[in-house]
Protein backbone atom coordinates (compact mmCIF):
# COMPACT_ATOMS: atom_id res chain seq x y z
CA UNK A 1 0.00 0.00 0.00
CA UNK A 2 0.97 3.66 -0.95
CA UNK A 3 0.30 6.80 0.92
CA UNK A 4 1.40 9.79 -0.88
CA UNK A 5 2.05 13.17 1.09
CA UNK A 6 2.88 16.58 -0.31
CA UNK A 7 5.64 18.80 1.95
CA UNK A 8 7.70 21.65 1.36
CA UNK A 9 10.97 22.04 2.43
CA UNK A 10 13.63 25.02 2.45
CA UNK A 11 16.12 23.14 4.24
CA UNK A 12 17.58 19.14 3.05
CA UNK A 13 18.56 18.81 6.41
CA UNK A 14 14.83 19.32 7.78
CA UNK A 15 13.13 16.68 4.69
CA UNK A 16 16.09 14.24 5.19
CA UNK A 17 14.98 14.41 9.37
CA UNK A 18 11.40 13.74 8.13
CA UNK A 19 12.31 10.98 5.30
CA UNK A 20 14.20 9.17 7.87
CA UNK A 21 11.04 9.76 11.01
CA UNK A 22 8.79 8.38 8.21
CA UNK A 23 11.17 5.31 7.89
CA UNK A 24 12.00 4.87 11.09
CA UNK A 25 7.45 4.34 11.31
CA UNK A 26 7.39 2.02 8.83
CA UNK A 27 7.33 4.00 5.57
CA UNK A 28 9.61 4.25 3.25
CA UNK A 29 10.54 6.77 0.45
CA UNK A 30 9.79 5.12 -2.94
CA UNK A 31 9.24 8.16 -5.62
CA UNK A 32 10.06 12.00 -5.08
CA UNK A 33 8.49 14.69 -7.06
CA UNK A 34 7.98 18.42 -6.69
CA UNK A 35 6.53 18.32 -3.33
CA UNK A 36 4.70 15.34 -3.63
CA UNK A 37 5.92 12.22 -1.48
CA UNK A 38 5.30 8.50 -1.98
CA UNK A 39 5.63 6.46 0.54
CA UNK A 40 5.60 2.41 0.38
CA UNK A 41 5.33 0.29 3.69
CA UNK A 42 8.36 -1.35 4.92
CA UNK A 43 9.92 -2.62 8.47
CA UNK A 44 10.25 -0.14 10.39
CA UNK A 45 13.66 1.46 10.26
CA UNK A 46 15.01 -0.22 7.40
CA UNK A 47 16.22 2.34 5.24
CA UNK A 48 18.48 5.33 5.82
CA UNK A 49 17.74 8.35 3.41
CA UNK A 50 20.41 11.36 2.51
CA UNK A 51 19.64 13.91 0.08
CA UNK A 52 22.37 14.90 -2.16
CA UNK A 53 23.09 18.32 -4.24
CA UNK A 54 25.48 16.45 -7.03
CA UNK A 55 28.26 18.51 -8.61
CA UNK A 56 27.21 17.87 -12.24
CA UNK A 57 24.05 17.52 -13.56
CA UNK A 58 22.73 13.47 -13.38
CA UNK A 59 23.08 13.46 -16.76
CA UNK A 60 26.50 14.45 -17.33
CA UNK A 61 28.83 11.47 -17.14
CA UNK A 62 31.04 12.33 -14.43
CA UNK A 63 27.48 12.15 -12.11
CA UNK A 64 26.74 8.68 -13.46
CA UNK A 65 30.50 7.45 -12.59
CA UNK A 66 29.86 8.91 -8.88
CA UNK A 67 26.06 7.49 -8.83
CA UNK A 68 27.48 3.97 -9.84
CA UNK A 69 30.18 4.22 -7.48
CA UNK A 70 27.11 5.02 -4.60
CA UNK A 71 25.43 2.03 -6.03
CA UNK A 72 28.33 0.14 -5.55
CA UNK A 73 28.23 1.18 -1.54
CA UNK A 74 24.76 -0.25 -1.19
CA UNK A 75 23.29 3.07 -2.20
CA UNK A 76 19.96 3.44 -4.36
CA UNK A 77 18.46 6.25 -5.66
CA UNK A 78 15.31 6.81 -5.08
CA UNK A 79 13.03 7.78 -8.20
CA UNK A 80 11.89 11.34 -9.14
CA UNK A 81 8.72 11.35 -10.79
CA UNK A 82 8.29 13.46 -13.41
CA UNK A 83 6.50 17.02 -13.41
CA UNK A 84 5.07 19.15 -16.40
CA UNK A 85 4.16 16.70 -18.63
CA UNK A 86 8.05 14.88 -18.17
CA UNK A 87 9.46 18.64 -18.80
CA UNK A 88 11.12 18.96 -15.46
CA UNK A 89 11.92 16.72 -12.71
CA UNK A 90 13.69 16.96 -9.23
CA UNK A 91 16.67 16.07 -10.35
CA UNK A 92 17.01 19.01 -12.68
CA UNK A 93 17.95 20.86 -9.84
CA UNK A 94 21.03 18.34 -9.11
CA UNK A 95 19.03 17.03 -6.16
CA UNK A 96 19.01 13.42 -5.25
CA UNK A 97 17.67 11.33 -2.54
CA UNK A 98 20.25 8.60 -1.76
CA UNK A 99 18.59 5.67 0.47
CA UNK A 100 20.39 2.23 2.09
CA UNK A 101 19.63 -0.78 4.25
CA UNK A 102 20.18 0.64 7.77
CA UNK A 103 21.40 -2.74 7.97
CA UNK A 104 24.44 -2.19 6.33
CA UNK A 105 25.61 0.39 9.16
CA UNK A 106 25.32 4.35 9.37
CA UNK A 107 24.85 5.94 5.92
CA UNK A 108 26.77 9.26 5.26
CA UNK A 109 27.54 10.97 2.21
CA UNK A 110 29.90 13.51 3.60
CA UNK A 111 31.64 12.18 6.86
CA UNK A 112 34.74 14.72 7.06
CA UNK A 113 33.95 19.07 7.68
CA UNK A 114 35.59 19.94 4.11
CA UNK A 115 33.33 17.82 1.63
CA UNK A 116 30.51 19.05 3.89
CA UNK A 117 31.06 22.57 3.52
CA UNK A 118 32.45 21.90 -0.48
CA UNK A 119 28.46 20.37 -0.40
CA UNK A 120 26.97 23.47 1.41
CA UNK A 121 28.73 26.16 -1.08
CA UNK A 122 27.36 24.19 -4.06
CA UNK A 123 24.02 24.52 -2.60
CA UNK A 124 24.72 28.72 -1.31
CA UNK A 125 25.75 28.95 -5.39
CA UNK A 126 22.78 27.29 -6.69
CA UNK A 127 19.96 29.84 -4.16
CA UNK A 128 22.16 32.61 -4.72
CA UNK A 129 22.13 31.87 -8.61
CA UNK A 130 18.25 31.57 -8.64
CA UNK A 131 18.10 34.83 -6.55
CA UNK A 132 20.06 36.62 -8.67
CA UNK A 133 17.83 34.88 -12.02
CA UNK A 134 14.33 35.70 -10.12
CA UNK A 135 15.28 39.49 -9.49
CA UNK A 136 16.07 40.69 -12.60
CA UNK A 137 13.69 38.82 -14.23
CA UNK A 138 11.07 40.44 -11.24
CA UNK A 139 12.68 43.67 -12.45
CA UNK A 140 12.30 43.57 -15.70
CA UNK A 141 8.50 42.31 -15.22
CA UNK A 142 7.86 45.64 -12.98
CA UNK A 143 9.77 48.00 -15.90
CA UNK A 144 7.23 47.27 -18.12
CA UNK A 145 4.32 49.23 -16.26
CA UNK A 146 6.63 52.06 -16.92
CA UNK A 147 6.25 51.38 -20.55
CA UNK A 148 4.29 54.18 -22.79
CA UNK A 149 0.63 53.70 -22.43
CA UNK A 150 0.62 50.52 -19.57
CA UNK A 151 -2.43 47.89 -21.00
CA UNK A 152 -3.68 45.09 -18.72
CA UNK A 153 -0.97 42.68 -19.96
CA UNK A 154 1.36 45.37 -18.00
CA UNK A 155 -0.85 45.14 -15.23
CA UNK A 156 -0.10 41.10 -14.99
CA UNK A 157 3.60 41.61 -15.37
CA UNK A 158 3.45 44.15 -12.80
CA UNK A 159 1.84 41.14 -10.29
CA UNK A 160 4.05 38.50 -11.79
CA UNK A 161 6.85 40.76 -10.79
CA UNK A 162 6.47 41.59 -7.71
CA UNK A 163 5.86 37.44 -7.20
CA UNK A 164 9.33 37.10 -8.79
CA UNK A 165 11.14 39.43 -6.49
CA UNK A 166 9.58 37.84 -3.13
CA UNK A 167 10.45 34.28 -4.58
CA UNK A 168 14.28 35.74 -4.78
CA UNK A 169 14.06 37.21 -1.33
CA UNK A 170 13.03 33.78 -0.05
CA UNK A 171 16.05 32.32 -2.00
CA UNK A 172 18.47 35.02 -0.33
CA UNK A 173 17.01 33.79 2.86
CA UNK A 174 17.54 30.01 1.92
CA UNK A 175 21.36 31.01 0.87
CA UNK A 176 21.64 32.93 3.94
CA UNK A 177 21.04 29.75 6.33
CA UNK A 178 23.11 27.74 4.28
CA UNK A 179 25.97 30.58 4.96
CA UNK A 180 25.43 30.28 8.78
CA UNK A 181 25.87 26.33 8.65
CA UNK A 182 29.23 27.21 6.26
CA UNK A 183 30.86 29.42 8.72
CA UNK A 184 29.72 27.19 11.96
CA UNK A 185 31.73 23.98 10.11
CA UNK A 186 34.48 26.96 9.18
CA UNK A 187 35.00 27.06 13.13
CA UNK A 188 35.02 23.64 13.58
CA UNK A 189 37.51 23.39 10.83
CA UNK A 190 39.94 25.72 12.57
CA UNK A 191 40.59 23.17 15.87
CA UNK A 192 39.74 19.90 14.06
CA UNK A 193 39.93 18.24 10.99
CA UNK B 1 40.91 15.39 1.84
CA UNK B 2 44.44 15.86 1.36
CA UNK B 3 45.79 19.70 2.10
CA UNK B 4 47.44 21.15 -0.65
CA UNK B 5 50.89 21.23 0.95
CA UNK B 6 53.22 18.96 0.40
CA UNK B 7 53.66 17.83 3.43
CA UNK B 8 50.73 18.61 5.63
CA UNK B 9 48.37 16.37 7.95
CA UNK B 10 46.78 13.94 6.14
CA UNK B 11 43.20 13.31 6.92
CA UNK B 12 42.48 10.20 9.29
CA UNK B 13 40.31 9.37 6.25
CA UNK B 14 43.30 9.67 3.80
CA UNK B 15 45.79 7.92 5.73
CA UNK B 16 43.08 4.57 6.44
CA UNK B 17 42.17 4.93 2.79
CA UNK B 18 45.82 4.35 1.77
CA UNK B 19 46.96 1.89 3.98
CA UNK B 20 43.77 0.37 2.88
CA UNK B 21 44.90 0.29 -0.36
CA UNK B 22 48.66 -1.88 0.38
CA UNK B 23 46.21 -4.42 -0.96
CA UNK B 24 44.02 -3.43 -4.35
CA UNK B 25 40.58 -3.08 -3.59
CA UNK B 26 37.17 -1.13 -4.78
CA UNK B 27 35.16 1.83 -3.42
CA UNK B 28 32.81 -0.46 -1.04
CA UNK B 29 36.18 -3.13 0.18
CA UNK B 30 37.80 0.43 1.34
CA UNK B 31 34.93 1.96 3.22
CA UNK B 32 34.48 -1.65 5.54
CA UNK B 33 38.54 -2.23 5.34
CA UNK B 34 38.72 1.32 7.52
CA UNK B 35 35.90 0.99 9.46
CA UNK B 36 37.17 -2.70 10.33
CA UNK B 37 40.96 -1.03 10.86
CA UNK B 38 39.46 1.88 13.49
CA UNK B 39 37.28 -0.76 15.00
CA UNK B 40 33.64 1.01 13.68
CA UNK B 41 35.08 4.42 14.67
CA UNK B 42 35.79 5.56 11.36
CA UNK B 43 32.56 5.05 8.63
CA UNK B 44 33.60 6.83 5.61
CA UNK B 45 30.75 8.84 3.57
CA UNK B 46 30.94 7.78 0.34
CA UNK B 47 30.69 10.91 -1.11
CA UNK B 48 33.77 12.02 0.94
CA UNK B 49 35.66 8.78 -0.24
CA UNK B 50 35.19 9.24 -3.24
CA UNK B 51 36.17 12.58 -3.44
CA UNK B 52 39.21 11.32 -1.52
CA UNK B 53 40.00 8.85 -4.43
CA UNK B 54 39.98 11.21 -7.59
CA UNK B 55 41.92 13.78 -5.70
CA UNK B 56 44.76 11.07 -4.54
CA UNK B 57 44.56 9.59 -8.04
CA UNK B 58 45.25 12.70 -9.26
CA UNK B 59 47.88 13.08 -6.66
CA UNK B 60 49.38 9.98 -8.01
CA UNK B 61 49.19 8.36 -4.14
CA UNK B 62 47.06 5.50 -5.31
CA UNK B 63 46.42 4.31 -9.33
CA UNK B 64 43.44 2.62 -10.85
CA UNK B 65 43.94 -0.96 -11.46
CA UNK B 66 43.29 -1.93 -15.22
CA UNK B 67 41.34 -5.01 -14.53
CA UNK B 68 38.61 -7.15 -15.45
CA UNK B 69 36.79 -5.34 -18.27
CA UNK B 70 33.84 -7.03 -17.10
CA UNK B 71 33.19 -5.77 -13.94
CA UNK B 72 32.06 -1.56 -13.59
CA UNK B 73 33.72 -1.66 -10.22
CA UNK B 74 36.88 0.54 -10.06
CA UNK B 75 40.32 -0.98 -8.08
CA UNK B 76 42.69 0.56 -6.63
CA UNK B 77 46.16 0.38 -5.86
CA UNK B 78 48.72 2.37 -3.23
CA UNK B 79 51.75 3.37 -5.34
CA UNK B 80 54.99 4.31 -4.08
CA UNK B 81 54.60 8.20 -3.70
CA UNK B 82 51.28 6.59 -1.68
CA UNK B 83 53.72 4.75 0.84
CA UNK B 84 55.94 7.85 1.25
CA UNK B 85 52.98 9.95 2.15
CA UNK B 86 52.15 7.47 4.75
CA UNK B 87 55.65 7.34 6.45
CA UNK B 88 55.67 10.85 6.34
CA UNK B 89 52.68 10.95 8.06
CA UNK B 90 53.71 8.36 10.70
CA UNK B 91 56.96 9.98 11.26
CA UNK B 92 54.57 12.76 12.15
CA UNK B 93 52.44 10.85 14.13
CA UNK B 94 55.12 9.59 16.00
CA UNK B 95 56.59 12.93 17.29
CA UNK B 96 52.68 14.58 17.77
CA UNK B 97 52.51 11.28 20.44
CA UNK B 98 56.30 11.32 21.66
CA UNK B 99 55.73 14.80 22.77
CA UNK B 100 52.11 14.09 24.11
CA UNK B 101 53.57 11.42 26.26
CA UNK B 102 56.48 13.52 27.57
CA UNK B 103 54.42 16.15 28.24
CA UNK B 104 51.35 14.85 29.61
CA UNK B 105 51.33 11.51 30.27
CA UNK B 106 50.59 8.16 29.34
CA UNK B 107 46.46 6.91 28.27
CA UNK B 108 43.89 8.81 29.40
CA UNK B 109 42.37 7.63 32.80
Amino acid sequence: MSLVKRRFFSDFEKEEEWLNEMAANGLALSEYSWARYTFEESGKGEYIYRIEMLKEDPKAPEAAEYLQFMKETGAELVPTGKWLWGTLNYSNLRWVIFRRKASEGAFTIYSDIDSKIKHYKRIHSLWMSLAVMELIIGFFNIALMFVNNPTALNRINFVMGLLLIVLSLFFISMGRSIRKKISRLQSDQLIRE
Amino acid sequence: MPDNKDYGALTEGVYYILLSLLTPMHGYGIMQNVKLLSNERVELGAGTLYGALSTLVERGWIELLQGEQDSRKKEYRITEDGRTAVRTEMARLDELLANGRKLIGGDPE
